[in-house]
């Protein structure tokens, strides 16, 4: 208990838990919004889509900073979304298969750039791969302080227009039918699922962002009808599932923390699938056992009530 | 002879994925092929861990049992509620991160990365042959590949009017006495078992754009099934001889510009195409104001 304790305080592990915790929070709150709307795997595209993003990036500058590459993850990331939004409206293809061929193509274009990156003898290449495979042990705290920043920005715009998004998720139509600027908040909400993705992206890297976006929020809705409720919870979710991942990386045995966080994730939602009340399995299987028996109750009873009428005549 | 193998190897797998990927496409299901390719990780090290050997059978094996136990899993979520774009991404991103701390955990020491699994890297392929009786028969991926390809050929030609009414009407296919669940399990099956075959040499990216950009294109460009299974096919292998020439001209990888080539043939689908493209649907329009 105390080496515990004493990993608490050393103040690298403090940034990262805080780091992690931030992430899984404000990825929860957005994921929410994303489930509802059906474009869960959308986290999965854009994270793979930042590829191309980072490599301009750096053949531009020519530089390893962090803030390009975010800069350069967002911009592909947008395009990103552009070119689904454009597809999905523009041709019969569907969003699921519009999904896959952004993330592939971007992918792919994004490979070539970086053999090409790596075959032209650049010696300062050999970051670019860990910062898209995520790396949370190497959080710095200046990382750790732009996460906070952003998080905040992304839970306050959440907050803030929070009754547009929940009207926007459950009725479009009628969003557009009273006045509100529907295709700018749409892009708005992908727009907040890029930074999210963005952010994420180097602490888990880029397959476990989009866990990351959709596990707290598909546990979350087991648990309640409410979207205020569910985006709280989502948020927990996320939160406890990166404090318990990072604590449990940082507890020695070496382990990756990103792939941890997905795991305790996970759990919470096989968790929220079997107890959570009345969609989790148990109670399911509880409410079937008591409606059976209450029936058979009630057939026994008009058996025997039958049973005394024919006795009295 | 390198060049040859690799790009016969590249037509492979596009013919493969294409034909599967028509239905993926038609069934709205296209997002499935990334989902295998990334949860397959934990059974190829599990299988590595008991046979102790990198060998592609135990390996192939290991993959095809997650790949199906992954569908399962979709397929339950979905059936509990859960909207299946979702439980599509909870499934995979779960045994992804399985599959990662296992590697980590397990084999750290030994020769076994995440980069070699994954990634597999299609330029290899012509070195990595098997010999029966002394004789070089070719390249490992292509056999391995082209019995993937077989079968597939083999069971769509074979149930080919049962897939064909199971993904466009799944209520009539039921109402007219097709076992539904049972096609769509040999589907799933058979994306497992061409992802499986083909990403171990090509790389899960190059099988996760086969499987899904020509057939969208060919979708774009024609009416009927069987037609366009035919272009996505002819699409695929047209995109993976142009790839392999433009990566040798930009000195590039050799599976990113296949995608990229197929990408770009996706584009002037959806610009250009007869029926469904942008351009010509705009001018269609401005025809019938006038």
């Amino acid at each position: 208990m105390s080496d515990w304790l004493n990993i608490l305080q050393d103040p690298n592990v403090q940034w990262i838990l805080f780091g992690c915790m931030l992430l899984g929070l404000s990825s929860g709150v957005i994921g929410s919004f994303a489930y509802l709307r059906k474009q869960s795997l959308m986290g999965d595209a854009l994270s793979h889509a930042a590829l191309p993003g980072v490599c301009i990036a750096f053949m531009l500058s020519g530089s390893k900073s962090i803030a390009l590459f975010l800069v350069g993850a967002a911009a592909a990331g947008l395009a990103a979304t552009f070119g689904i939004g454009y597809i999905t409206r523009h041709t019969r293809i569907k969003q699921d298969s519009a999904l896959a061929i952004v993330l592939t193509v971007f992918f792919g274009l994004g490979i070539v750039l970086l053999t090409q990156i790596q075959h032209s003898g650049n010696g300062n290449q050999s970051g670019l791969d860990k910062f898209l495979f995520g790396q949370a042990a190497s959080m710095l705290l200046s990382d750790v302080r732009i996460m906070a920043v952003i998080s905040l920005f992304l839970i306050g715009v959440c907050t803030l227009l929070f009754k547009e998004f929940k009207l926007l998720s459950f009725d479009p139509g009628f969003a557009r039918g009273i006045g509100y600027p529907v295709a700018f908040m749409d892009q708005l909400i992908m727009f907040l699922i890029v930074v999210a993705v963005v952010v994420g992206i180097q602490a888990v890297g880029v397959v476990l962002m989009a866990a990351l976006l959709i596990t707290p929020a598909v546990s979350a809705r087991y648990w309640t009808e409410k979207l205020g409720l569910m985006v709280v919870l989502a948020g927990a979710f996320g939160a406890l599932s990166g404090l318990v991942g990072t604590f449990i990386s940082a507890n020695g045995n070496n382990l990756p923390t990103g792939p941890l966080t997905v795991l305790v994730a996970t759990s919470l939602f096989v968790v929220s699938v079997v107890a959570a009340p009345r969609r989790g399995v148990l109670s399911k299987l509880l409410l079937r056992a008591y409606v059976r028996n209450k029936l058979r109750g009630e057939q026994e009873k008009s058996v025997l009530q039958a049973e005394r009428k024919e006795t009295t005549v | 002879m390198s060049t040859f193998w690799i790009i016969l190897t590249g037509a492979l797998v596009a013919s493969t994925c294409g034909i599967v990927g028509c239905f993926l496409v038609l069934r709205k299901m296209a997002m499935i092929g990334d989902a295998i390719s990334h949860s397959v990780l934990p059974g190829i090290v599990i299988a590595f861990l008991i046979s102790g050997s990198r060998d592609s059978l135990f390996m192939l094996l290991g993959a095809a049992v997650i790949g199906l136990i992954t569908v399962f899993l979709i397929q339950l979520f979905h059936q509990s509620g859960v909207q299946s774009d979702a439980s599509i991404g909870v499934v995979f991103t779960a045994l992804f991160a399985v599959g990662v701390i296992l590697v980590s955990m397990y084999t750290r020491n030994i020769d076994l990365d995440l980069d070699c699994v994954l990634y597999g890297e299609i330029a290899y392929v012509p070195w990595n042959t098997i010999e029966i009786g002394g004789v070089d028969i070719g390249p490992k991926a292509v056999w391995g590949i082209g019995l993937a390809l077989l079968l597939c050929v083999i069971l769509i030609t074979a149930f080919y009017k049962q897939f064909k009414i199971c993904s466009f009407d799944p209520a009539m296919a039921a109402a007219v006495g097709i076992p539904v669940a049972l096609f769509h399990y040999l589907l799933m099956g058979l994306v497992s078992v061409s992802t499986v075959a083909s990403f171990e040499s090509v790389g899960a990216i190059l099988v996760v754009g086969m499987l899904v950009v020509p057939p969208a294109t060919a979708y774009l460009l024609t009416e009927r099934l069987s037609r366009m299974i035919l272009i996505s096919i002819v699409l695929g292998c047209a995109s993976s001889v142009i790839g392999y020439y433009l990566a040798r001209m930009l000195d590039a990888s050799i599976a990113g510009s296949m995608i990229c080539v197929a990408g770009g043939l996706f584009l002037l689908a959806l610009l250009f195409s007869p029926t469904h493209g942008v351009i010509f649907r705009k001018i269609q329009q401005k025809r019938l104001l006038a």
